[in-house]
């Protein structure tokens, strides 16, 4: 097996007092797609958030490695040039600052953090131009502010469009899905699938079952109440679908009282 | 790739840069304000009897007024007796003839500023008038220019060598009795700029003043005087820095544009004199009136003025469009860090049918930083058709600052019309979140989201100073977010 890429141990976190991530173990290695599926409200958008390093969101218990380091020790500026993406579920409008020059400052920062030299303008283009057909993006894209006036579909595409060209280790996809009509959907999914490389992860957090038939799971893993409780393989996400969270949350309330019972 | 957006890197880091102090020998008047003083500066400056009248004039009716009230900033009381109202470099002998005669320090000043008037003069481009204290040091490619019939000098050698045109337009614009410190103003200036352009000339070149405040206790106090004659096109642009000290030093100036039809001004500033320190000790209090006047039909002006400095700014670069078809302009991004005040904005006043004019203010606060766009669209009864757009934005980092906005409209006829658009928004977390995310730190963060709440008015000015203007922006909001 290869090696961890993130490993969570009983990560406790919550915003204002209130605890959301009660104890999350998790573990994904390099080459690995992992989908964490939920209902509303089971904590998956902080745990992205946690991940990314938010302000507002305090862990308290449990501990992230990312590559071997601390990943909460790190600012999220820093866990970003370590290679650590979060593809937004409400991508950020940025009015005035050109789509081009936003991503050429973000992948330099990442390069300089390699110790890679910066590309120039001509360079970074030619990178980009590349990608861009990945996506299906129309280039006048680029020339535009930073998703300012984007409909919600080019919102997400620019989202992908962007981790294509900072080729993170680690990419957490946070309901990508939401909001896309089946076409952009396929667009989406197709251009993560060309992302996954044998050294790179995605950690792909949703709702829907759907984003599972384009996006293929190594493992699913179901969130709720801040816990995850059930792991499996691809087919968990279709079992789900069918029979609705009522059928796990109530397996895990059953589940819980037998703990409770053992103790 | 738009200059709008270059990178700031490196240039965030840094504190206020100009701060420093050149020891040079310079020759005052005595502080304090009396005929006496006028009488000193004017004979100074060797000045016809004219002169010297419209400025005793000017200081018998700076006597009657009180200072303003209504800005929304506050400061203590200034006494106009502790200010010294001359300082300049000594002079041995003649004053200087030429560049190379200019005391090196002098050119060093400007070298450390990043003016280097020598090597400016070999470069194409930029032709520099340079005032140190109350005096001009020294004006570049005057030769060239004086080809085309461009007179390009400073106001003082204006007085002596062109007495008619400084007499003909001298206070057609800001007249002395106008308000307290453009009467204090024409009273006591003592040097600035001059500028005059004759008719159908395209002016090749940019043409800049760099105004630099050096000595202690001193006020300064220029006038410049741009004339665009019919069908006359020029862009002139104006600097400003100043020590780091812990007293408050006062600047008034005054500045007038005159346009005859077809003519065009482009006026832009960038001002960063001392803002004082980060718990608002000293810094310069920049109390300016700046008018144009579009004389004659379908002419324009526009002001594009970054202010990023001083600890109070009361300015209103302000457009009278007399002609017909005559336009005026006003794009203004004004910067409050710490405890900097600005009260700034403009008025448009419009009298010729057809006229037209636009403003686009952008306003930013930081820290204790209190910001307010203060604006007039006037339109008289004889002004038909006449239009104007007004947008004013304004953008809050942290808690503590404070936004304002006067918008005044006053419409005196039916066939105008008039638009104001306005908003206030905080700089998002979730943005500076969204660049972290992206790899950027949050300084850069705020300067690319600043930068490019600025844009349409950055994309005003000339590229070199547009370059100039966002790194000022990046030393202007460091440290701003925690």
């Amino acid at each position: 097996m290869s090696k961890p890429i993130l490993e969570i141990k009983n990560l406790n976190a919550g915003v204002e007092g209130k605890q959301i991530l009660k104890g999350v173990n998790l573990t994904v290695s390099a080459g690995e797609v992992h989908a964490v599926m939920g209902p509303n409200g089971s904590g998956k958008s902080t745990l992205a958030a946690v991940l990314a390093g938010r302000d507002g969101y305090d862990v308290t218990g449990g501990e992230v490695i990312y590559n071997g380091h601390d990943l909460l020790d790190l600012d999220p500026e820093e866990r970003a040039r370590e290679g650590l993406f979060l593809a937004f579920q409400y991508p950020v409008e940025i009015p005035g600052v050109n789509s081009t020059y936003f991503l050429k400052a973000a992948l330099n920062e990442i390069r300089k953090a390699k110790g890679e030299p910066e590309l120039d303008a001509m360079e970074f283009l030619t990178v980009v131009k590349d990608k861009m057909k990945l996506l299906e993006l129309n280039e006048d894209l680029l020339k535009r502010s930073v998703n300012e006036g984007f409909s919600g579909g080019e919102k997400k595409r620019n989202e992908i469009f962007q981790m294509a060209v900072l080729e993170p280790k680690l990419a957490i996809l946070d309901e990508t899905d939401s909001g896309l009509d089946i076409d952009a959907l396929k667009i989406v999914s197709h251009g993560v699938n060309k992302l996954k490389r044998p050294d790179n992860a995605q950690l792909v957090i949703t709702h829907y079952q759907r984003l599972l038939n384009y996006i293929v799971p190594d493992f699913v893993h179901v969130l709720v109440d801040g816990r995850i409780v059930r792991t499996g393989g691809k087919e968990l996400a279709l079992e789900l679908e069918n029979k609705g969270y009522d059928w796990i949350l109530k397996g895990e309330a059953d589940r819980t009282r037998d703990l409770q019972v053992a103790h | 790739m738009s200059t709008a957006t270059e990178t700031i890197e490196g240039l965030v880091k840094q504190e206020y840069k100009y701060g420093f102090y050149t020891d040079v020998e310079t020759e005052s008047a005595p502080p304090g304000l009396s005929e006496d003083t006028i009488r000193l500066i004017s004979r100074k400056k060797n000045e016809p009897e004219w002169l010297t009248d419209w400025r005793l004039k000017a200081f018998r009716h700076w006597q009657t007024m009180t200072e303003p009230t209504w800005p929304k900033v506050h400061h203590e009381k200034i006494n106009y007796q502790d200010i010294v109202y001359y300082s300049a470099p000594k002079k041995t002998g003649e004053g200087p003839k030429s560049l190379d005669e200019v005391d090196p320090k002098l050119l060093e000043t400007y070298e450390k500023l990043g003016i280097p008037l020598k090597e400016r003069e070999r470069l194409a481009g930029v032709a520099v008038d340079a005032v140190f204290d109350s005096v001009s040091v020294g004006t570049t490619f005057k030769k060239q220019l004086a080809e085309k019939g461009i007179i390009f000098c400073s106001f003082g050698e204006a007085v002596q060598e062109h007495p008619e045109l400084v007499k003909k337009y001298l206070g057609m614009v800001v007249p002395y009795t106008d308000n307290f410190f453009a009467a204090l103003n024409s009273a006591v200036f003592t040097d600035g700029s001059f500028c005059y352009i004759p008719k159908g000339v395209r002016c090749p070149m940019e043409l800049s003043t760099y105004f630099r405040i050096n000595a202690a206790n001193t006020g300064q106090f220029e006038r410049t005087l741009i004339v665009a004659d019919e069908g006359a096109h020029v862009s002139y642009l104006e600097g400003c820095t100043a020590p780091m000290r812990d007293e408050n030093q006062l600047h008034a100036a005054v500045v007038e544009l005159i346009a005859l039809e077809n003519g065009q001004i482009k006026y832009s500033t960038v001002q960063n004199w001392y803002p004082g320190d980060e718990h608002g000790k000293g810094g310069i209090y920049n109390f300016v009136t700046k008018r144009g006047l579009c004389k004659g039909r379908n002419s324009k002006i526009s002001w594009t003025q970054v202010e990023t400095g001083s600890a109070i700014t009361w300015k209103y670069p302000s457009c009278v469009l007399l002609g017909e078809n005559s336009i005026g302009e006003f794009y203004s991004v004004a910067v409050t860090n710490n405890y900097q005040q600005a009260d700034t904005g403009t008025k448009m006043v419009h009298i010729g049918k057809n006229t037209r004019s636009t403003i686009v203010s952008k306003g930013i606060s930081a820290g204790h930083g209190q910001n307010s766009y203060r604006g007039q669209v006037k339109i008289l009864k004889s002004a038909a058709n006449a239009r104007n757009f007004s947008q004013c934005d304004s953008m809050l980092i942290g808690a503590k600052c404070g936004a304002h906005t006067f918008p005044y409209i006053e419409v005196k006829n039916t066939s105008s019309s008039v638009e104001h658009e306005a908003s206030t928004s905080k700089i998002g977390e979730d943005q500076i979140f969204y660049c972290n995310q992206r790899g950027l730190s949050t300084q850069d963060a705020v300067n690319m989201i600043v930068n490019g709440f600025c844009k349409e008015v950055f994309k005003e000015l000339p590229m070199e100073f547009a370059v100039e203007a966002q790194k000022l922006l990046g030393v202007s909001l460091e440290g701003s977010v925690g």
